[in-house]
């Protein structure tokens, strides 16, 4: 039996005749009751789990999906890595996912496949170039690697761009941070999934909350499509579909869910090493392991829970793809999906405890948080586990929007939404 | 493209419309309005699953009006001008 993935164990399944693989999590049957559960198999779920057993030695603990793991945002995403932010609260945030991104796929015996292979935001006009100083100046103080990149730099880094002297989105330099880069989605989800099941945690898919118990105004476990079951301490990480959960539990959320859209094309040979984000274009994009060219945008601008792209924005991300980058009018888009996102109006997400006691958040990513998955699930197991916050997710509690301590990270969320 | 019904030009192209919130949230009036009475008229939506009640303007002609949708197939419901008048 095997259950450690080396090089070691790779050539002894070989000569073995691959016979000692096992599933990498077990599928019990859920119990009446644990002491928590966490609602959403996406990324922020399973990490959540994971780091209630492994921080906190909390493992009677059950992650219920109601499809199957990764298949929400977390399966959808472009994968780009970073902690380009603004705020001093948000370095905090991502820049604690980003150093754990960094040893995940050792701490999780999983390769996640972290490609650091560096990010550029580009600028388009002198304003853009003094917004993008303003801004490598706040990381730096901040302790973020930034870099202000001239345009011989980004030639250098993506010299397919579209240099020539009559492009709408002309080169004045960009904001560069090396840090920066991809990872593999589905990885993050099964390495935590994976990771969780080993140290005791219940991966329940195929099982939708319908509803909370609530008893003397606690919530004290959960309806589901596979029976009750009980919790005293139950975290909720949904995405999209956080507004759908708290009208069961009685409350609203300054959240409006939309579409995200993205695309790739037909997989060809390394063509572009880094990641690339025209906010002028409205565009970022990068190359996958397999060759394709991953193509996201901005938001479609209609609320929805299709989990579906409309025909307009894409094709308005296509136009902006070709006027980056003209020689990608030769490829083929192989495919196009979209996934519901949580957009709160600071462009920051909500962590912290529900207006319903026993019931806590981990939502409002938008179309970001998956940089943020090693974070979201550090942030929601502390809060469970200690029904307190800590200094790094106190300023992302629900609270501020009544005190007005907003998190405007509108420009660092990277495409306007 | 979908059309969407203005009630002034009728149905256009989807693009030519901007998203204004939830209709029926009402800004609160006096002086002595609670802090979390303003934060809830601010920021809290109702976001449903299902059928919508949403202000939209259609930026071509200006008209706001209420549409009432159901987001999950995008159907459109029904359409009416604000005042009520006119209803395509
Ligand atoms: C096209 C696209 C591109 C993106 N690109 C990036 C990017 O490049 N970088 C980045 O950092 N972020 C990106 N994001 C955002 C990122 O994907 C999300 O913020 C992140 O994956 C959210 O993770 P999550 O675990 O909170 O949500 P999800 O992965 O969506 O998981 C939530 C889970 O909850 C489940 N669920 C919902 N309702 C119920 C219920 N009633 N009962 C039980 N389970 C339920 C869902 O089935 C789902 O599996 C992108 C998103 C999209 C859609
Ligand atoms: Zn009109």
């Amino acid at each position: 039996m095997t259950t450690r993935y080396s090089a070691f164990s790779l050539f002894k399944e070989g000569l073995a005749g691959q016979t000692g693989w096992q599933p990498a999590w077990r599928s019990p049957e859920p119990k009446l009751s644990y002491d928590a559960i966490v609602i959403g198999g996406g990324g922020h779920g399973l990490a959540t789990a994971y780091y209630l057993a492994k921080n906190h030695n909390i493992t009677s603990v059950a992650v219920l999906e109601k499809g199957w793991i990764g298949g929400g945002n977390t399966g959808r995403n472009t994968t780009v890595v970073r902690s380009n932010y603004y705020y001093p609260e948000s370095v905090e945030l991502y820049g604690l996912a980003h150093r754990l991104y960094e040893g995940l796929s050792k701490e999780l015996n999983y390769n996640v496949m972290l490609s650091q292979r560096g990010m550029v935001n580009l600028c388009h006009s002198t304003r853009e170039m003094e917004i993008g100083a303003r801004t490598v100046n706040a990381m730096q103080i901040n302790g973020i690697d930034a870099e202000l990149f001239s345009p011989d730099d980004v030639r250098r880094v993506a010299p397919i761009y579209n240099f020539s002297p009559d492009a709408r989105f002309p080169v004045f330099g960009g904001i560069w941070q090396g840090r920066a880069g991809t990872a593999r989605h589905d990885a993050v989800a099964w390495g935590y999934a994976r990771a969780a099941s080993r140290l005791g945690v219940d991966i329940i898919q195929n099982c939708e909350i319908t509803d909370f118990i609530i008893q003397g105004g606690r919530c004290r476990g959960v309806q589901t499509s596979r029976g009750a079951i009980r919790a005293e301490r139950i975290g909720m990480a949904v995405a999209g579909h956080s507004s759908v959960l708290a009208a069961k539990a009685g409350f609203r959320l300054p959240i409006n869910s939309y579409a995200l859209q993205a695309c790739v094309s037909e997989p060809v040979k390394p063509i572009l090493d880094t990641v690339v984000l025209s906010p002028g274009c409205g565009v970022y994009v990068s190359q996958s392991d397999k060759g394709e060219i991953v193509i996201g945008g901005g938001l479609d601008r209609i609320p929805s829970y299709a989990q579906r792209g409309n025909l307009p924005t894409l094709e308005g991300v296509i136009a902006g793809l070709l006027e980056m980058f003209p020689i990608f009018g030769q490829l083929k888009l192989m495919r196009q999906w979209a996934g519901i996102v949580d957009v709160v109006p600071d462009s920051s997400p909500i962590i912290g405890p529900s207006p319903l006691p026993g019931l806590f958040l981990n939502c409002g990513w938008g179309t970001g948080g998956f940089k943020a998955i090693p974070a979201g699930g550090t942030l929601l197991a502390n809060l469970l586990a200690t029904d307190e916050h800590n200094h790094i997710s106190r300023p992302f509690d629900l609270d501020r929007f009544a005190s007005g301590r907003l998190i405007d990270e509108a420009a660092g969320s990277g495409i306007a939404h | 493209m979908q059309l969407f019904p203005c009630p002034f030009c009728g149905p256009r192209d989807e693009t030519e419309f901007h998203y204004g919130g939830d209709a029926g949230n009402a800004r609160p009036d006096g002086a002595d309005v609670p802090i979390d009475r303003w934060a809830d008229y601010l920021y809290l939506r109702t976001n449903p699953k299902g059928t919508a009640r949403e202000i939209w303007v259609h930026m071509n002609c200006g008209e706001f009006f209420v549409m009432e949708r159901d987001t999950v197939t995008h159907k459109v419901l029904s359409s009416a001008a604000l005042g009520g008048e006119h209803v395509a």
